[in-house]
């Protein structure tokens, strides 16, 4: 068979095997990112995708890993196409594994579209303002850190913290205020292990009408299909939002364990480590992947993004983390202290931050007043936060009257407003407790807020 | 012949073949036809960095050698344009993605400008590079210049009369022994290389932002280098859109580097509707911007900086003041440090190329005040965003960029947590361009005006010192005199530096009124500072004073209001009991 004529010519070129990776030589065509058949001796097939096209130093790593691998009858065929994955809206509500194949016993998919992985960059000037609010039925998120549809909003975690318990709460309870609109789910499992998988297959088969599409690639999967996960859903995600004009909530978990996984890769690569080991092109890479969330002008759908990070010794200056927080519109931080407290969710509003939040919120969004509570619950909790450290070294004798009403505003904000265990509350209930919160402290010190709410809002004794 | 493709590692592909290659030139890659530049030749093999995306792209496919440098197209619509990396105009490509191989023409071809040549123009004219031939009105504020390209020279043969052209039309023609020249309305400029000017003159003009902090403590020069280095959330890109909106100049180039989506298309958005503050007309009028999101590829990121900064001197040339504002310039060197990893170089600090800092001074010494070619004065000031990694002034891009320029505006993690915007930090920032402009806001602002700097700068500095001591033995050890300054150091932080942004009155704060604003805080530090050594006053209950909130408020008066505050403080300050 001549190789240059026949697309099914089968190299037996390999000349190295290492890590993922196997290097083949004397090769007639081939492209970057193309897809690759490996046939070894043993009847196995698997799958590949060129890192470096070369005649003579072509580099492809393999899906399944390369366990068991020989070096010299194995066959390696070119498939002259880049990864495609299979697209369906019939994925709601089922199981895939990493590369978008259902994993569930509900049988195969009718695909509808097959569309390569990569995605092409959004044009920056059709971009539309993200500015409507998504309600996750979380008062810390909804009230004091608003997730906005468009926006990527990554939750940064620390080991040790429930951080299932909130991604599946955020992924069942989401919902777009407006009528007869809905939101779909897409969760995303990278390198989290089968223990957690397991766990969230649970929540959203009990939350029946939550539609959920669950693609997952667990601890055990190959590191090389990791770096396709987040693509394959995130191609997913663009069908169903600007071809069926759906809006599309996407979490990603764990970042961590992709971002190591591509550091795996290139250092099998041998290139030239950034910090911490890490790829000089982790910044770029992890853009393409953060930078798919957005609203396209002229079609009514949306991707919004919740990547979730666990930040390695509670350290936010790890690469990861860093260079998450430069690429997307704020974070929310878990907090140690608050869980200690039994807080749930233990998730800190002080350092969290949402950038967009100001633009879905207020008059025909959330309600009127939330921008000036927000503002207000915000400066008093971190008011009672200093006070609280203040009286951990100085004793509280050191206050004064108003510095303990602060003292306990700040308990009770932690224990009625943040902590709200299983339950799912509205903006309206949300708001409501914290105009709740707020009458411990004088109502003379209500500076934030705009007197006409205050005597709209304010609470008026039981 | 075309050459072959041989090796496709990301963005760097290895070509064999290609007929005398030239070090920085452009080729056409594979069939698709992606635009490529020669970064290095080994032997018979040119090393391209490709400015698309290369998924796809096959070995054994032709490369195109097209015989000029990577360049910018330069005339009547540049202005208001918003360009990708290549200077593809990104209103005009299809679709919401951004496709592969797309070419666009950088410049309107239909559209019509009205040409006015130069009345003192005539036939038979010695021209040299860099001469005026004759204007269009490009936007509503910016009017173009229409120069000749600063590489030609000769005899004006014909010159366009007054009339309606289209870009491509004959402009003029200009002969010399070696040249008969047909030149359009645009030319071509090579983006690496600074374009020519006459000479460089000392400015002693401020580059005003409107920010208190910036224009009083850490002024720069016009025609100077500033650098902002901040971790992320330390508001960066408000601290960016503020100065973008308010500095003083007659253009602006924003080169968006590398940064979100979201905010390039909202920074165009809000472009689209703001007026200027100074010539009452839309921003983008004499905005020009340059997006190459993060997620765009990586090559076209580190040639977008040279885009930016290439513009900005074609309208320098035309004798306008130019500001480029470069965000981030982390975002570019990491394109290097890419790039010069897939060519197996042997890297420096952190995977940086070796020669990062010679590029990154290179880069700002492309600021700079100077008569141009044609003998006007023109000049650009650049300002580069530096997103240091966690948050860590010592890594090399942060480093390397305090060496090259003369003003730094550090943005603190601290601040910004406790809401002081701009969160920019009063103990590392400094500005090398204090005495060049003294002079010229001694004259324009007030006399005494750097007596005021200082005792603010210096009451800022004690304020530290003090703080020190407080954490080590207590405040109850200072004295009332001590406590006075910790309390004028509080007016200082929240009624003079914080800033906000976002409201009408305090967003922008000419130099005159941060002066007055300045005087009556120091003002009130010497009467109360008076009452307590003479008549032993107690600091401690001032912060209760409506006095002290008055002076923190003193930012949403206009000037008028806080000449009338100052009047009245040595009563105000006599009226407190104790």
């Amino acid at each position: 068979m001549n190789p240059e004529t026949s697309p099914t010519f089968r190299y037996k070129t390999i000349d190295s095997i290492q890590g993922t990776l196997i290097f083949l030589k004397s090769i007639f065509n081939v492209s970057y990112e193309e897809i690759v058949n490996i046939y070894m001796p043993d009847g196995q097939v698997r799958k590949g995708q060129v890192l470096q096209a070369d005649e003579n130093a072509t580099i492809v790593q393999v899906f399944e890993g390369t366990h068991s691998m020989e070096r010299v009858e194995t066959e390696v065929e070119f498939t002259k196409d880049v990864f495609r994955v299979g697209l369906s809206e019939q994925m709601i509500g089922r199981t895939m594994n990493g590369l978008g194949q259902p994993i569930d016993d509900l049988g195969p998919l009718f695909v509808e579209k097959r569309l390569p992985i990569t995605g092409a960059p959004m044009n920056p000037v059709r971009r539309t303002n993200p500015e409507d609010f998504i309600e996750t039925g979380l008062s810390v998120i909804d009230g004091l850190n608003s997730l906005v549809q468009g926006q990527k909003l990554p939750i940064f975690t620390l080991s040790g913290m429930p951080t299932s318990e909130v991604a599946a709460s955020i992924a069942v309870n989401s919902r777009v205020l407006a009528e007869e609109q809905e939101l779909d789910v897409i969760f995303v499992a990278m390198g989290i292990t089968e223990r957690e998988g397991r766990y969230f297959r649970l929540k959203f088969e009990e939350a029946s009408g939550a539609n959920i599409a669950f693609f997952s690639n667990y601890t055990m999967d190959s590191i090389v299909e990791r770096i396709l996960t987040p693509r394959v859903a995130l191609t997913f995600a663009e069908y169903l939002a600007y071809e069926k004009d759906r809006n599309v909530l996407i979490l990603l978990h764990d970042l961590l364990n992709y971002s190591e996984a591509l550091r795996e890769i290139s250092s099998a690569r041998e290139e030239f480590p950034g910090r911490r080991g890490y790829p000089g092109y982790l910044y770029t890479d992890l853009a393409t992947i953060y930078e798919r969330a957005g609203k396209v002008e002229g079609k009514p759908g949306s991707v919004t993004m919740i990547p979730i990070v666990t930040l390695p010794n509670d350290d936010i200056t790890h690469p990861v983390p860093d260079l998450t927080g430069y690429i997307t519109e704020g974070q929310l931080l878990m907090s140690r202290p608050h869980l200690k407290r039994d807080i749930s969710p233990p998730m800190n509003p002080i350092p969290s931050l949402s950038r967009l939040m100001n633009e879905g919120i207020g008059v025909g969004k959330t309600r009127e007043d939330h921008a000036n509570l927000a503002n207000q619950l915000f400066a008093s909790y971190s008011r009672g936060m200093k006070l609280r450290q203040l009286a951990s070294i100085a004793g509280e004798d050191s206050l004064n009257d108003r510095d303990r009403q602060y003292l306990k505003f700040a308990d009770i904000f932690e224990s009625k407003f943040i902590n709200q265990g299983d339950t799912r509350r509205t903006i309206e209930e949300t708001l409501t407790i914290g105009w709740e919160t707020l009458t411990v402290i004088p109502k003379t010190d209500l500076n934030r807020i705009s007197k006409k709410f205050i005597d709209k809002y304010y609470p008026t004794e039981a | 012949m075309p050459g072959i493709i041989k090796r496709i590692a990301g963005p760097v592909v290895f070509v064999y073949g290609l007929k005398k290659p030239k070090k920085n030139y452009i080729v056409e890659v594979g069939e698709e036809k992606l635009l490529g530049e020669i970064i290095q030749i080994r032997g018979d093999v040119s090393i391209i960095q490709v400015y698309e995306e290369t998924s796809g792209l096959g070995i054994k496919e032709p490369v195109y050698a097209i015989d000029k440098p990577l360049t910018v197209r330069l005339g009547p619509g540049v202005m208001s344009t918003v360009y990708d990396g290549i200077q593809r105009p990104l209103d005009l490509l299809e679709g919401s993605f951004i496709g592969k191989g797309e070419k666009t023409s950088p410049l309107d071809l239909k559209k019509k400008w009205f040409f006015i040549p130069e009345s003192n123009m005539t036939l038979g004219t010695k021209l040299q590079g860099g001469e005026i031939l004759g204007r269009i009105q490009e936007t509503e504020t910016v009017e173009n210049r229409i120069l000749v390209p600063p590489n030609v020279h000769g005899e004006l043969k014909e010159l366009a009369s007054e009339g309606k052209y289209v870009v491509s039309d004959n402009l003029a023609r200009i002969t010399n022994p070696s040249q008969d020249l047909e030149l359009p309305f645009y030319h071509d400029w090579p983006v690496r290389e600074p374009r020519p000017f006459k000479s460089r003159i000392l400015s002693n003009k401020p580059f005003l932002t409107g920010q208190r902090i910036l224009d009083f403590l850490y002024p720069l020069v016009e025609g100077g280098s500033a650098m902002i280095p901040g971790g992320f959330g330390t508001g960066k890109t408000v601290l960016n859109r503020t100065l973008a909106k308010f500095a003083s100049t007659q253009i602006m180039q924003m080169t968006l580097c590398g940064e979100r989506g979201n905010e390039a298309a909202d920074a165009l958005h809000s472009f689209l509707k703001l007026t200027d503050p100074t010539t009452g007309r839309l921003m983008i009028d004499r905005t020009s911007i340059i997006a190459n999101t993060s997620n765009m590829p990586v090559a076209a990121r580190e040639a977008s900086i040279y885009m930016g900064v290439s513009i900005a001197e074609y309208y320098r040339d035309m004798g306008y003041t130019v500001s480029v504002m470069a965000d981030s310039t982390s975002r570019w060197a990491e394109a290097l440090r890419e790039i010069s990893g897939r060519l197996g170089e042997i890297p420096g600090e952190e995977g940086f190329p070796s020669y990062l800092p010679k590029l990154i001074g290179q880069f700002y010494e492309r600021s700079g005040r100077c008569i141009t070619l044609s003998g006007l004065e023109g000049s650009i000031t650049i300002i580069g965003a530096v997103s240091p990694q966690g948050g860590d002034f010592s890594e090399p891009v942060t480093q390397y960029t305090m060496r090259f320029t003369t003003t730094l505006w550090a943005l603190d993690t601290d601040l910004a947590r406790s809401r002081h915007f701009p969160a920019i930090s009063w103990r590392i920032s400094y500005s090398q361009n204090v005495r060049e402009i003294a002079e010229y806001l001694k004259k324009e602002v007030a006399p005494d005006w750097h007596e005021y700097r200082t005792r603010i700068s210096t009451i800022l500095q004690e304020e530290e010192e003090l703080e020190r001591i407080v954490r080590l033995i207590g405040k109850d050890t200072l004295s009332e005199t001590q406590k006075g300054l910790l309390l004028t150091a509080e007016l200082i932080r929240e009624g003079f530096l914080q800033q906000n942004a976002f409201s009408d009155e305090d967003a922008f704060s000419s130099a005159q009124k941060s002066y007055r604003m300045a005087k009556a805080i120091l003002l009130a530090h010497e009467l109360i500072e008076e009452r307590v050594q003479k008549e032993g006053l107690l600091v401690d209950p001032l912060y209760e004073e409506q006095l002290i909130e008055d002076i923190k408020r003193l930012k949403e008066l206009n000037i008028d209001g806080i000449k009338e505050f100052t009047d009245q403080l040595p009563s105000r300050v006599k009226e407190l009991k104790f």
